[in-house]
Parts: C-alpha cells; structure tokens; sequence
C-alpha cells in the first residue's frame, strides 16, 4: 500500500485517551446499543405474539384482569418523563445548568414513581397467589399460566431497565453539577437521553399488549 | 527495520502506573488486550481439544475411561468451551484487537475502555463457566445447545453455566459494537471504504451479526434460567410452553453465530493469499460483497438446523432454498482465492500452507453443507456423525485451519519474533493427515448411520470409529509440534524484521512489534490495499 505522509500535522503523538471528542462516534455506539436492546426484547415479544396466537381466548381473559388504572397512571408519569429528560438535554446544549439539573431530577422522580406504582400492581396479583410457579396459577388454563409469566417476565425485564435508567440519571446529575456535562460535551447526557426515550417506547408496547387488547 | 523505527518504544515496554499483572489487566492499548484475549482463547482451545481426545478414547473402549454420564459431561463441555469460549469470540477479539485500529491507519479503537471491558467481561464469564464444572453438583450434560425441556429439568449445574454464556455474550456484543463504530469513525485521512484491507470487511460484517444476533441468545438464556429458578414455563409443555420454539430461538442465534465466527476466518485468509502469491486479490469487490452477502443471508436460514424437529413443509422447504443461497457468496469467495494464485509469484510458506488447507477444508464442509441443507438427504443424516463431521471440518478446519494461518502470518508482527518454519510446516503435515482421518470417517460412519453423541458405538462401527480415533492422536501430535515451536521462538526465536512476507497492509509499514501507538507519524492512503507489482 503506497502511503504518503501528512509530516505537517500530527507531528507529536496524542495520546489515545486525550484525543478529541468524538461526538458522532459516541453516538453511533449508543444507538448500535440500543439495537441490541431491541433485539434482546424482541425475543420476549416473539413469544408473546407466538402465545398469543395459540391461546386467543386465554389471553382475553387475562388481559381484562390487569389494573388499567394503574397501567394508564404508569403510562402517563413515563411518557411526560420523556419529556422532562429531552428539556434536560436541550437546557445543558442552552448552558442553563440549573434547568437540566432541576428536569433531571424530575425525570427520576418520576422513574421511581412508576418503579412503586409498579410494585403495587405486582404486589395485588402475588398477594392473590398469580406469579410463577405458583399452585393458584398453576391450577388455571394454560393460557393464563403464560400470559402472567409473560406479564411478570416482561414487565420485570422492562422494570430492570428503568431501575438501570435511574441509577444512570444519578450519576448524569452529579457530572452535571460538577461540570463535566457541559454544554460543549454532553454526549453522555444525550445517549442517556436515547436509552431513556428507548424504555419508554418498550413500554408503550408493553402497555397496549397487555392491558389494552382484551 | 529503519533506525527511527528502532528507536521507538515498543508496546511491551510501555509503563502505565500499574505493575506485573495489572499493567496489562489495567490497560486499554488494543494490542496488550488482543494479547490477552489470544493467551486465554488458546488455554481454552487446548483444553477443547483435550478433551475431544477423551471423548475420542473413551468411543473405542466404551466404559473403560469414562462412564456413561461421564461422557455426556465431557462431550458438552468440549461443546461449551470450543463454542463459546474459543471459537465464537476467537478471530474478532484476538487479531481483530491486535489488528484492527492498525489496519485501518488508527491509534486505538473508538472505545478503549469499553474494550477492556469486554476483556474483563469475557473472563469473568469464562471464569462463571468453569465455575460450573468444578462446583458441587455435575457439570452441565445437556450438550451445547441447551435444548429445553431437559435443560430446565436436568439436576445438572446448568443454570451457572447459562449464565457464564450469558456474560460471554455481552463481551461479544460490546467487542462488535466497538469495531463496528472504529471502522466508521477511526479511518486514516484517505482510508476510503473500498480501500479498507479485506480482513477490515469481514470484521465489521461480523460485528454487525454480533449485534443483532447475540442479544437473542442471551434472552433465550435467560429464559432458561427463569424456567430454572422461578418456574416460568415458557418452554415447558406442561405448562402450555413449547420447546420448539426454544430451538427457533437458541438457532436465530447460533447459525448466525456460524458467520461470526467463519466471516473473520474468510479475512484472514482474503489477506494471506495476495500476500503469499505477490498479486493484488481477484475480484475485491465481489470478495466484500459476498461477506456481505453471507452476513446478510445468514440470519434467514436458522430453520435448517431443525428440520426433524416439527415445522411446516413450506418453512423447510423456504429454509432449505436460502440455505442453498448461502452457499453462492461463499462459492464467490472460494473461487476468487483460488483466482488471486493464478499467474502469481507463490510462496508456500506455513500460512500460505494454513490458508490453502482452509479452503480444501471449508470446500469439503461446505459442499456436505449442501447434502445436508436438501431436505430428503438431511431426514437421513441428521442427528448422525455426518452432522459431526461437517460442523467440525466448518469449524476446526475452516476457522481452526484461519486461526492458525493468523496466528503464524502475524506472529512475526505481534511478538517480534520468527519461528521455524521447517517445524511449522511438520507440524502443520501431521495436523492437516490427522484432521482428515479423524474427520472424514465420520462422514462414513455417518452415512452408514452411527448416530451421534452415543456412548456405546454398535459393533459394526467399531473399526471405523479406531480409525478415527487413530486421526485424533496425529491431529494432537501435530497440534503439540506447531505450538512447542511457537512458544519456543518466543524465547528463542530470532528477531523478526518488519516486514517478513512481503505484506502490503498498513502493518507491516511499522515495526515488529508495533510501537505504543502504532504510528509514528499518521499515513495517508492513496490506493486500494494489496498493491503488489509496483513500489
């Protein structure tokens, strides 16, 4: 390979980790991320949509015993925390620190309001002896068996992912408070902006599919 | 080697805050993890091997070296290591690390610390797998694949092990999402796409099939797991799961998970034949084209593993006709290698001599492919020895055969050192004569219908599984040969010179072994790679 030489540029060796900020690099790695999460929750939604079609009447049925209050509730606080998050990014590339760090906190309010909602939901229907492997369940059709091991799989996965969502926010806050997400270099903020945007959007599929179609 | 290269510290010598172990546990310099990855990959490979030569042993003296549970263990264990823990990650996380940022005219990858990372991850999850074996509880006996039901009911430690897969499967996720964005953001000035190096194509092919494969595996596991620990039944029928459809899952997976591991091999060798026949490679863009294709085409032909199992004729029918499409962007490649040595200036030193046994190998694996991916052929092989010999002259001699063709036509450049080449090429005879006779009776014995995986060979197979078994002792003979005269030029081995064989790629413009941060100054390409004939 015949090589030329820009000797004019470049002439002291940077050091790897000094070098500049690639900031479309950074991106494309967090989108290729979140390719894989969608393929990681695509399997769960293979099955659903696979158990689904076997067991159409099952799943009907215990589609209407969900809590459509609380899901709808739930619904709600996530979508306008997408919001709170994208004002959060726009604020620090508008240098207003205090507005993103405020819209931060917001955001993970909100996650944890949705974790606890959550945990009632779940907590009513093991309270009632439906969860996996349980004697009650195992007792129903078998179409019920997998809509609520896939309710708890799903929603559980889905859940995880907020918990993850909201120990990010924290360590996003704190940078932002100490300046290193700044407006010149808020990638970090940003990609965390997507992953959050990303388990929103599992969960307006979740929703529908399992307290909308009944 | 010029003086002012000679004057440059090498990688080796670079020192970090860190000290012994740590200095290279601690370190983000692609080079020092490519090395890594390489050590742990062929402590795993050799213990892989071991333990195929056991499995070997025990199939012509049935009872007197292992019992029969003894047998599924060993057999799903020398499943479990050469599959996950060499074979899948091998090419990409060893020379591809090493190589990579090199090739493409860079100083590192786009996400160093990410790639150490995925070092760590790799060896936590080895470790997890191993953890498996030694604990109380028998090592997992399932096979490789897992296969529900019996991998949810089985008492076997295979919920530590599935983890220990899971782990593996996100080091390879983030080792792919790396490369993928390295090759987009860290090209030299004038490193266009059609000139990147050939071995560049076949890695970010590759990384996009670990990115969109692997996460379905790692879910398909987890739901083993839950089925283990919670109950969830989304594959047990009675409880209105079905194991089929773990079967539709692990393979969307797995059978890409083939091309993971094959496409790098097919670099490796798209970069030996122009070097060792001083010609320009037939055909480049028909050659990226067809790893394209292959990484493509790959994903839709999962169904071809399971055509006993119970699917519809059309599905089988659909499968088996992509199945068939693979095959022509393979052919593509095959015939273009064959192309690049026609009129040229050979050389046959041992990785040309690698590099030609991967495509006689890859050739016999792929057309018994064929034999396979036929509907009416298959319903009689399947689950028979034919199946083992075909995956096994895909794998070990495809990607075996590549990773050792790597491994000799780069050893020069990762550790500055020569080995013999007399001794590599004894090595290699007794290597590629065992292979075939080990091999190539299988596809005898299968064809005459020896099922596979059975302890107990009936008797009218016993000759033909001796001849085979005497394969494995001349495959490990040649094994020891070529890695006793690796290690034996780390030490003893003259100093290598930069660029031993006459390479055109970008590395073998700098020294063996390469500086800190692989270049000095930062070349400008002008022309495509492979540039022989003119200076």
């Amino acid at each position: 390979m015949a090589l030329g030489r820009n000797s004019n540029q470049q002439a002291t060796v940077p050091s790897t980790e000094q070098g500049r900020i690639d900031y479309a690099g950074k991106k494309i790695g967090m989108w290729l991320f979140l390719f894989t999460e969608l393929l990681f929750f695509g399997g769960m939604f293979l099955l659903y949509a696979v158990y689904r079609s076997r067991y159409p009447a099952e799943f009907h049925w215990a589609a209407q015993q969900e809590n459509l209050l609380l899901g709808s509730i739930n619904t709600m606080i996530l979508l306008s925390s997408s919001l709170t998050m994208a004002v959060a990014v726009s604020a620090i590339g508008k240098a207003h620190r205090r507005l993103s760090c405020l819209m931060q906190m917001v955001t993970m309010l909100s996650a944890c309001c949705f974790l606890i909602i959550k945990y009632f939901e779940w907590g009513a229907k093991i309270s009632k002896g439906i969860y996996p492997n349980s004697p009650v369940l195992l007792a129903h059709e078998k179409g019920d068996i997998l809509f609520f091991s896939l309710y708890f799989v799903m929603t559980g996965i889905h859940g995880l992912h907020v918990l993850i969502g909201i120990i990010v926010m924290a360590i996003m806050l704190f940078f932002t408070r100490r300046g290193v997400i700044a407006p010149d270099n808020f990638a970090k903020l940003e990609n965390t902006g997507l992953y959050w945007h990303f388990v929103d959007i599992v969960w307006i599929y979740l929703f529908p599919l399992f307290y909308l179609i009944t | 080697m010029d003086d002012k290269a000679s004057e440059e510290m090498s990688f080796y010598e670079d020192s970090s805050r860190y000290r012994g172990m740590l200095a290279w546990l601690m370190s983000t310099d692609h080079k020092r993890i490519g090395l890594m990855y390489l050590g742990a990959l062929l402590s795993f490979f050799t213990v892989g091997v071991a333990l195929g030569v056991l499995i070997r042993l025990s199939l012509i003296a049935p009872g007197a070296i292992l019992n029969a549970q003894q047998y599924n263990e060993v057999f799903t264990v020398h499943g479990i290591i050469q599959i996950f823990l060499f074979i899948i990650p091998g090419i990409p996380v060893s020379f591809g690390n090493f190589l990579l940022p090199i090739m493409i005219g860079a100083r590192d990858v786009a996400f160093p610390r990410l790639n150490r990372f995925t070092l760590w991850l790799y060896l936590v999850g080895a470790a997890v797998v191993l953890l498996a074996l030694f604990i109380k509880g028998a090592p997992p006996d399932t096979g490789w694949t897992f296969y529900a039901p019996y991998s949810i009911k089985t008492k076997a430690n295979v919920s530590l092990a599935v983890l220990g897969v899971f782990i593996l499967g996100f080091s390879s996720i983030f080792t792919g999402l790396n490369f993928v964005t390295t090759i987009h953001r860290m090209r030299a000035p004038g490193m266009k796409w059609f000139r990147l190096p050939l071995f560049i194509w076949t890695l970010y092919a590759t990384g996009w099939v670990q990115i969109l494969a692997t996460p379905v595996l790692a879910i398909t596991l987890v739901f083993i797991v839950l089925g283990r620990v919670f109950g969830v039944g989304f594959f047990d029928p009675s409880r209105g799961g079905d194991p089929i459809l773990y079967e539709h899952l692990f393979w969307i997976y797995s059978h890409p998970a083939v091309y993971i591991m094959v496409l790098p091999a097919m670099g490796i060798i798209s970069e030996i034949m122009p070097t060792f026949s001083k010609r320009k490679i037939f055909g480049y863009k028909a050659v990226v084209f067809s790893a394209l294709a292959i990484a493509t085409v790959g994903y839709f032909v999962w169904g071809h593993h399971m055509f006993t199992s119970g699917m519809s004729d059309t599905a089988r029918i659909v499968f088996s006709f992509i199945t068939f499409l693979v095959a022509v962007p393979s052919g593509v490649k095959v015939f273009n290698w064959i192309a690049t040595l026609y009129k040229g200036s050979i050389q046959i030193d041992s990785p040309l001599l690698f590099a030609l046994s991967f495509i006689f190998l890859f050739s016999v694996g792929g057309l018994t492919g064929l034999i396979i991916g036929s509907l009416a052929p298959n319903l009689h092989v399947h689950g028979t020895y034919f199946i083992v010999a075909h995956f096994h002259y895909v794998m070990f001699g495809g990607v075996g055969f590549s990773f050792l063709a790597g491994l000799h036509y780069w050893y020069p450049k990762m550790f500055g050192k020569m080995f013999s080449e007399k001794a590599a090429k004894i090595g290699w005879f007794f290597f590629f004569i065992g292979f075939n006779v080990l091999y190539f009776s299988m596809f005898i014995l299968g064809y005459n219908g020896m099922p596979r995986r059975y302890f107990d060979p009936p008797p009218q197979y016993h000759s033909g599984e001796m001849v085979s078994t005497v394969g494995s002792w001349l495959l490990a003979i040649g094994l020891i040969i070529i890695f006793c005269n690796l290690i034996r030029a780390l030490f003893k081995g003259p100093k290598a010179s930069a660029n031993p064989w006459g390479g055109r790629t970008l590395e073998w413009t700098i020294p063996s072994p390469p500086p800190y941060e692989n270049f000095i100054e930062m070349p400008v390409i002008t022309e495509g790679p492979y540039g022989f004939g003119k200076k």
